[in-house]
C-alpha cells in the first residue's frame, strides 16, 4: 500500500508572547514545528504500515527550510520525504495550495491513501484536504478518529461529528483528515533518528511537476487579503485586587446587583 | 510574471515597523555604515500579504502582484444563499443565524435570499426557513441524501450552482459545512473564506468583504473574492443573531429535479453512535466557567465544574486545556472549537489570545480571574479580579451560599 501524508510547518505558538504594544506576536526566536494536527497523520500513516506493510511518503509545500520538518516525519516512521517548493508557490491560498499539492502527489506515481491533519494550526481553515482530494478526484472523509484498511480496496473509518460519530465506509484511494483521537503520537526513536539524517529529500518545483502557471501562487488564488488590523480591544471594566475573600465579595455583589446569582 | 516586493534602499530608514507587522517574521533591519538601518525582507517566508507595505510610513516597500483571473462574468452571478444543513431532519442552529445574516447582505446588494435544503424527506422543512427570511428555498429531496456523504451532498450543491449562479454563499463552520464547503468552492474553482466573524458588502463591485482572525497572531484579515464567483464563506454558530420567526410568510419553494445517475458516491454510511457527553452543549449556557492554562491540572477543573453548577451553567476551556487533556475537545471555545455568547462568561487562567477570545468575545459580561494582571484578558474583562483562582473560586462559590441562605 503507497500511503501519502500531507504535512505543514507552522511556527510554535503555543509558548509565543504577545507583544503588548502592537498586539501581535513576538515572531523573534519562534521554533518551527510540524503542524500538530499533522503530527497524528504522520502516527496513522505509519501505524498502517506497521499493520499492514506500506510506503509511507510525507509531502509539505513551504520554503526550502520546511525540510526539518519531512525529517522529523522520517524520524517518526516515514520512509521518504518530498518537498514542494517554488518562490511561484508563494502567496498561495487555500484552493492554490490544493492544486499544487494535489499535481505534486500526481507526479508521485499510484498511491491509495493521503492522509492530512484536520487542519493547520496557523490558519486554521481545514479547507487545503478536501480541496486535495477533490483536484485528485477521489472521495474524502473529514474528522476521522478511527480507520480500519478492511482490503486493499476499502477502508472503514469513524467520523467525528458534533452529536458522535459517523461509520463510514470508503473506496480506496481515499483522502482521510484525522483529528486528536486518533492516536497518540510516538518519539522518534534513535534509530529514525538516524535515517532521517541520511534521507534524501525529494524537491520538486512547479515545472517538475508541470503545475499551470495560472493556478498556483497569487495567479491561483481566488481570495485576497485586503487588509490586516488588529482588533480593537474591547476597553477594561473594573479590576478587583487584594485578598481573595475580598475580591471575590465584591464580584459576587456585583453579580447581585444585576440580579445574575 | 511572478509577484515582486522589493524595498526601496534610497526611502528606507530603518525603523523596522514593518518587521513588527511583518505577520510570517519575514522581515528583519540591516545595519548599513554611514546610513540609516535597512530592511530586508526573507522571500522565502514573504506570503506577499502586503502588510508591510500598507505599514510603511516612507513608502519604501513596491509590491507588485500578480491578479487572479477568472473567466467568469460577474453579472450572471445574483442572490445571497444559505446552505440548510440538517442532520437527520433537524436543522442546524447556525443556519437561522446565516439567515438573519443573509437577509442583511441580500438587502444591501438589493437581492433575494435564498436557502439549500437537501436530504430525504425534509420537504416539511422549507416553510421554517421562509419563517425565518429565505425568500426561496430549493429542496433536493432524495432518499440517497438520508445521511451526510461528500460525494453526492458536493455533487447536487455544485450542480446547483452552476445552473442557479448565487454570488454569495453562506455555510456553518460545522463539520459538516466544513467537509464539503471546501470540495464544492474547489469544483466550482472559486475562494472560500473559514470562520467568518463578520460579513460586509461593497455596493460598488458587490464584493463581500470576510474577516477573520488571520495568521494564528494577534490581528485580523479582511478577504476579498474579487474575480470569482460565488462567493463562499462559513461562519461559526453563534457568531450572528438568529432570525426571529415570522409565521405564516410567503415564499417560493422549488423542487430540484435530482438525477441520481449524476452523483457519484464513492463512500458508504454504515451507521452512527451517539455520544452521550455531547448533550451537554457549553453553546447553550447562560452561564459559563471556563478554564485554560493557568488552571495547571485536571484535577482544577473540578473547582470549575462546581462553581459552575452552583450557578446552574456549563463548563468551558481554551485550547491550552483541552490540549493538556485535562478537559475532552467537546468544552473547548475558540477558534478551533465552539462559539459562545453566554450572559456571563468566567474566564479561569485563561490569559485571552484571539483563538480563544473569537469564541466568546460577544459574551454580555466577562470574568477574568488571573495572576498576571497584564494579561489580555483581564485588560479587557468587565470585572478582572487578580489573583490565584485556586483562592478566589472557593471564596466566590461561599459568598453565593452566604447570599442565597440570607435571601
Amino acid at each position: 500500500m503507497d500511503i501519502i501524508v500531507c504535512i505543514k510547518q507552522v511556527p510554535n505558538t503555543t509558548n509565543v508572547q504577545i507583544d503588548h504594544e502592537t498586539g501581535r506576536l513576538k515572531r523573534d526566536g519562534v521554533e518551527s514545528i510540524i503542524n500538530p494536527f499533522d503530527e497524528y497523520a504522520v502516527e496513522e500513516g505509519v501505524r498502517i504500515k506497521e499493520k499492514i506493510g506500506a510506503k509511507v511518503t510525507v509531502i509539505t509545500m513551504g520554503p526550502p527550510q520546511a525540510e526539518a520538518a519531512l525529517r522529523e516525519a522520517i524520524a517518526k516512521g516515514a520512509d521518504e520525504g518530498v518537498l514542494v517548493s517554488d518562490r511561484a508557490f508563494g502567496g498561495a491560498d487555500t484552493l492554490a495550495t490544493s492544486y499544487a499539492l494535489s499535481t505534486a502527489i500526481k507526479s508521485l506515481g499510484k498511491f491509495d491513501m493521503v492522509i492530512c491533519g484536520k487542519q493547520a494550526s496557523d490558519g486554521d481553515t481545514a479547507q487545503v484536504g478536501p480541496g486535495i482530494a477533490e483536484m485528485l478526484d477521489i472521495p474524502h472523509v473529514a474528522y476521522v478518529k478511527k480507520a480500519e484498511a478492511a482490503d486493499d480496496k476499502t477502508i472503514k473509518v469513524e467520523r467525528m461529528m458534533e452529536d458522535g460519530y459517523d461509520l463510514i465506509e470508503s473506496a480506496l484511494p481515499v483522502l482521510l483528515t484525522v483529528v486528536k483521537e486518533i492516536n497518540n503520537p510516538r518519539v522518534a526513536s534513535l534509530k529514525g533518528k538516524m535515517a532521517a539524517k541520511k534521507a534524501v529529500i525529494k524537491i520538486l518545483d512547479a515545472a517538475t511537476i508541470g503545475a499551470d502557471a495560472l493556478k498556483i501562487g497569487l495567479n491561483g488564488s481566488p481570495t485576497q487579503v485586503m487588509k490586516i488590523f488588529t482588533p480593537p480591544q474591547r476597553t477594561g471594566g473594573e479590576k478587583f485586587t487584594g485578598e481573595a475573600r475580598e475580591v471575590a465579595a465584591a464580584l459576587v455583589k456585583r453579580l447581585s446587583d444585576l440580579s445574575l446569582i | 510574471m511572478a509577484n515582486s516586493i522589493k524595498v526601496l534602499s534610497d526611502k528606507c530608514v530603518g525603523c523596522g515597523q514593518c518587521a513588527g507587522a511583518c505577520p510570517f517574521g519575514a522581515i528583519s533591519t540591516l545595519e548599513r555604515p554611514e546610513q540609516f538601518k535597512l530592511a530586508v525582507i526573507d522571500l522565502n517566508k514573504c506570503a506577499y500579504c502586503g502588510i508591510c507595505s500598507q505599514t510603511c510610513k516612507f513608502s519604501a516597500i513596491e509590491l507588485k502582484k500578480d491578479a487572479s483571473q477568472s473567466s467568469v462574468d460577474k453579472s450572471e452571478y445574483r442572490g445571497v444563499w444559505v446552505y440548510a444543513e440538517q442532520r437527520r431532519g433537524e436543522i442546524a442552529g447556525v443556519v437561522y443565524e446565516l439567515l438573519n445574516e443573509g437577509k442583511r447582505l441580500a438587502k444591501q446588494l438589493g437581492t433575494t435570499l435564498s436557502a439549500v435544503l437537501i436530504g430525504d424527506g425534509i420537504k416539511s422543512k422549507a416553510q421554517d426557513l421562509i419563517n425565518r427570511g429565505a425568500d426561496k428555498v430549493y429542496v433536493c429531496d432524495d432518499p440517497i441524501f438520508i445521511e451526510f456523504q461528500d460525494d453526492p451532498y458536493t455533487s447536487i450543491l455544485t450542480q446547483l450552482i452552476k445552473k442557479e449562479k448565487p454570488e454569495i454563499i453562506l455555510m456553518g463552520a460545522t463539520n459538516i459545512g466544513r467537509s464539503f464547503s471546501s470540495r464544492v468552492a474547489a469544483r466550482v474553482r472559486t475562494g472560500l473564506t473559514a470562520d467568518c466573524t463578520s460579513l460586509e458588502i461593497d455596493v460598488e463591485t458587490r464584493n463581500l468583504q470576510q474577516t477573520r482572525p488571520a495568521f494564528g497572531g494577534n490581528i485580523m484579515a479582511t478577504i476579498l473574492t474579487p474575480q470569482h464567483r460565488p462567493q463562499m464563506s462559513t461562519v461559526r454558530r453563534k457568531v450572528f443573531k438568529e432570525a426571529k420567526v415570522e409565521e405564516g410568510r410567503k415564499g417560493e419553494i422549488i423542487d430540484c429535479k435530482v438525477d441520481v445517475a449524476t452523483l457519484v458516491n464513492r463512500t458508504k454510511f454504515l451507521g452512527f453512535i451517539k455520544d452521550a457527553s455531547s448533550n451537554v452543549n457549553v453553546g447553550d449556557a447562560d452561564i459559563i466557567v471556563s478554564g485554560g492554562r493557568g488552571v495547571g491540572k485536571s484535577e482544577g477543573f473540578k473547582l470549575l465544574e462546581e462553581l459552575a453548577e452552583l450557578l446552574g451553567g456549563a463548563v468551558g476551556a481554551s485550547r491550552a486545556a483541552v490540549d493538556s487533556d485535562w478537559i475532552p475537545y467537546s468544552r473547548q471555545i475558540g477558534q478551533t472549537g465552539k462559539t459562545v455568547a453566554p450572559k456571563v462568561y468566567i474566564a479561569c487562567g485563561i490569559s485571552g489570545q484571539i483563538q480563544h477570545t473569537v469564541g466568546m468575545s460577544s459574551s454580555d459580561i466577562i470574568i477574568a480571574i488571573n495572576k498576571d494582571a497584564s494579561c489580555p484578558m483581564m485588560q479587557t474583562a468587565t470585572y478582572a479580579l487578580e489573583g490565584d483562582l485556586y483562592e478566589i473560586i472557593p471564596n466566590i462559590a461561599k459568598e453565593i451560599k452566604t447570599i442565597r441562605c440570607n435571601d
